[in-house]
Order: C-alpha cells, then structure tokens, then sequence
C-alpha cells in the first residue's frame, strides 16, 4: 500500500473542511471493506484518509424521530439488522444487510458505504428505494436531503457534490400498512456479490414498489400505482403487462463474470414475481 | 506524510503501545509487529477469511482493518484462544475431527467458530454454514469442520 495520511476528526464540520480543502485527494473511511482493498490495490492514491468513526455527531448509531429512523454514517450492516426499530419497520432492509459478505464484513461494513460506493449490485440499495429513504449530505454550506431515487448516477458515482459527505440514512416510517421482501440471485450461497439484487414493497393502498439492481449501471426504483399488481385477484395478463415495463429499465452488462445478460433478464422476471408474491403475502399476514 | 502513529491495542489482554505506519493494516502489526503470525494473510480481498481476528467481541478480516483504527480496541488473536497451556475446547474438537488438513485456514476458521458459539451455542448445521461463510477451505474440508463446531456445541452441555 502506498502512503498517506491518517485523518481522525471528532465533528462533521472537521471532516467536511478536510473534504473540502482536499478534494478529489481525500477519501473517506468508514467500514472500509471496500476502501482498504482499493488502497492496497492501488486504483485509489488519496493522500489523505479520513477516519469518520469518531465523530460526535454520528452517534447514536440509529435514532428514531419524527416519524423517521436515522441510521448514521457509521452504522455497520450487523447493527442495522439487529435494530429493532429497523427490523419492525423495515424487515426487507435487514434481510439485505443480512446477506452483505460475511459475519466480518457485516461487522465493519457500513449502510453508508454501502450507499456511497454506489454498485450497482449493492444489496441494501432496492430496500432503500421501495422504503423512499433519503441520503443525508453534509457539506461546506450545511446538509441536505437528497432522495434515494436521484442519488446513483453508476458505480462509483453519485450525486454528492464536491466537500459533500454523507452523514446518515433516513428512512421515513411507512404511514400505510407494508409488505416487503428483498431476494437476491449470486453464484454460491453466502459470501457473494449479487447477480440479482430486489425489493418489492406492497402497501395497503395498492401501490407496488419495485427496485432492482446488479442488471444496469444503476439500482432502479420503479412504482406501480394501478393496483392490479397488488390485487390477486387481478388477470395475469394485465400483470405481466406492467411488470415487463418495470423491468423495461434493465440492462445488464455483457462484460460482467458474474453471469449473462439473458441470465440476468430471467432471474430478474423470476424473483421480480417471487417477491411481489411474497410481499403481498406479508401484507395480508401483517408481518 | 508517512509519519508514525502512537496506537494502543490490548492484544490477547495484554496492553501494547505500538509506533504505526497509517497504511499498515491489522494484519501487518499482528504479524510483522507483534509477532503473532498465527493470524494468516492469504486473499487481502475480505473473501477468504484466513486473517480473521476478534476486535472488541466482534470478528474482521484483519486485512481490511488499518492499524490506526485499531487504536483503543481489545484484540483476541488464535494465540488468544488457548490459556494455560490447554486448547480451547473447540481446538481440541478441530483435531478429534479432523478438520485441519493444510491448517492455513484453520486460525481463521476457529476464530469465526468461536465468534458463532459466542452468539448462538446451539447453532444448526445451516446456522455453521452461514456464520464460517466468510472463511474458505481449499481444502474444502468444510464437512470436518462443520461437526467439530456441532461437537463442541454438543460437548458443552455435558
């Protein structure tokens, strides 16, 4: 590993105008599950590494306020599923949190990371678009919200701004009555990364949330507000009609080693009907 | 730049103050500082699971953790699992099953084993195989492996 400088602020304001004087030449550190092996491999040469785990205002790990759960910028996947504000209210992210690497790399690895490494097999991504979360971005001139949705641009990229940091996750507590589920499709059982990645949310409403990942540069959301997904009783014509414009936003890579384009588009429609069975199924048990 | 950093890491319970480099990892110090070489370094990816080590109750790919963020935590290496002169009963398990062939992965392997029997001392077959997925066997002795954790779990109850 090359070196650089080590970097261990005690506020946000700290860390922002070390992001900010630095720029493109700092990197930020929280789990560093993936930042570590990019450093090692020598793909990121930062000349600074700024340690986020200290900071004051990231903790607590998960609060809950006002009809919304914070999660911070430190939290590690092992926290977020054992929550039980997260597991009450937001079952499918803790079964993708669940599923991230291994117990060690759910011991250190973050949701914010997760988030800011912006792959687009990233597990914990489709959860965080069916459930509306909201990155919260700290910078020079103070934070701001920006909606799950708008913040993937492709891997590695996101729409934080220059100086931007995210300090936490904000999930807002569904007001209607949710079922939900995330499914995944990898290689071997375990420690792998996703060749599918979804979620699906049904509320009681009758709106169905739709998000995907690892089939496109992106992970996508998409809604359906009609209805008939979520009525069984509705004709399964008129359901395969609208799930294959959900799906419509999917465009897997054919450079990928983790499987074929073809694979993916099946497994997507496969686990894409699975899960919208399931969370309608949750709905109805109230789980 | 590439000064040193003073660290403090309570290694298998004993305090040691350490001079680091800030891109030297966990692994580095265990190993090349410290002389705890039990702790095996092998995919440096965070797949293979050979250089897990216990940081504050909870096990890490010491080859993705830097040295300075160790700082202020208590480590329990391999060489921690033993007292007295005896193997941890598990330990003792992997050899009655014969669980180590090559050994290389076996520290790591025992550490995430006793990391599982920490939190759940009755695991199901399933529950080993989920809580030992980060840590690979080329010699995929994973069936051996998978009974001395089921023997050691069954063992403590007598």
């Amino acid at each position: 590993m090359h070196t650089f400088s080590y970097a261990r602020p005690g506020t946000l304001a700290e860390a922002v105008a070390l992001l900010d004087a630095y720029g493109p030449d700092a990197r930020l550190l929280a789990g560093g599950t993936d930042l570590v092996i990019r450093l090692r491999d020598g793909t990121l040469r930062p000349s600074v590494v700024i340690d986020l785990k200290r900071i004051a205002e990231l903790r607590p790990a998960i609060r809950e306020d006002a009809g919304w759960l914070t999660i911070s910028a430190t939290t590690v996947m092992t926290d977020v599923a054992a929550d039980a504000r997260v597991r009450r209210h937001f079952p499918a992210l803790v079964e993708a949190a669940a599923v991230v690497g291994s117990v060690q790399i759910r011991n250190r690895a973050t949701l914010a990371g997760n988030v800011c490494n912006a792959s687009p097999a990233a597990d914990t991504a489709p959860p965080l678009l069916v459930y509306g979360a909201e990155v919260v971005a700290a910078g020079p001139a103070g934070t701001r919200p920006i909606p799950i949705a708008e913040f993937f641009v492709r891997s590695g990229e996101t729409t934080l701004a220059r100086g931007e940091l995210v300090a936490a996750i904000e999930l807002p507590v569904p007001r209607r009555r949710m079922g939900a589920v995330h499914l995944r499709r990898t290689r071997r059982r375990g420690h792998d990364l996703a060749s599918v990645t979804l979620c699906c949310g049904v509320d009681e409403a009758g709106v169905t949330r739709l998000a995907y990942g690892s089939v496109g540069p992106r992970p996508v959301l998409v809604v359906d507000e009609s209805g008939v997904l979520a009525d069984r009783a509705a004709p399964e014509a008129a359901k395969t009609a609208i799930l294959e414009r959900m799906f419509a936003d999917a465009s897997p890579s054919p450079r990928s080693m983790r499987a074929s384009p073809e694979y993916r588009l099946a497994m997507l429609r496969v686990l894409g009907r699975r899960a919208l069975r399931i969370a309608i199924e949750r709905l109805a048990a109230g789980e | 730049m590439s000064a040193t950093i003073p660290i403090e890491i309570t290694v298998n319970g004993r305090l040691r103050a350490l001079e680091v480099a800030p891109h030297h990892t966990l692994l580095e110090v265990l190993r090349d500082d410290l002389q705890l070489t039990g702790t095996k370094e092998c995919c440096l990816v965070g797949e293979c699971g050979a250089c897990t080590v216990s940081m504050d109750g909870r096990i890490v790919d010491s080859c993705l953790v830097l040295a300075v963020e160790a700082d202020g935590t208590a480590v329990t290496t391999v060489e921690g699992l033993a007292g007295d002169g005896r193997l941890n009963p598990l330990q003792q398990a992997f050899l009655d099953s014969g669980a180590a062939q090559c050994g290389f992965c076996i520290p790591g392997q025992l550490m995430a084993a006793h990391d599982l029997l920490a939190r759940v001392p009755h695991p199901t077959v399933v529950e080993v195989q989920e809580g030992l997925a980060g840590n690979l066997c080329r010699c995929a002795g994973y069936q051996q492996i998978t009974e001395a954790v089921l023997a050691t779990a069954e063992a403590a109850d007598r």
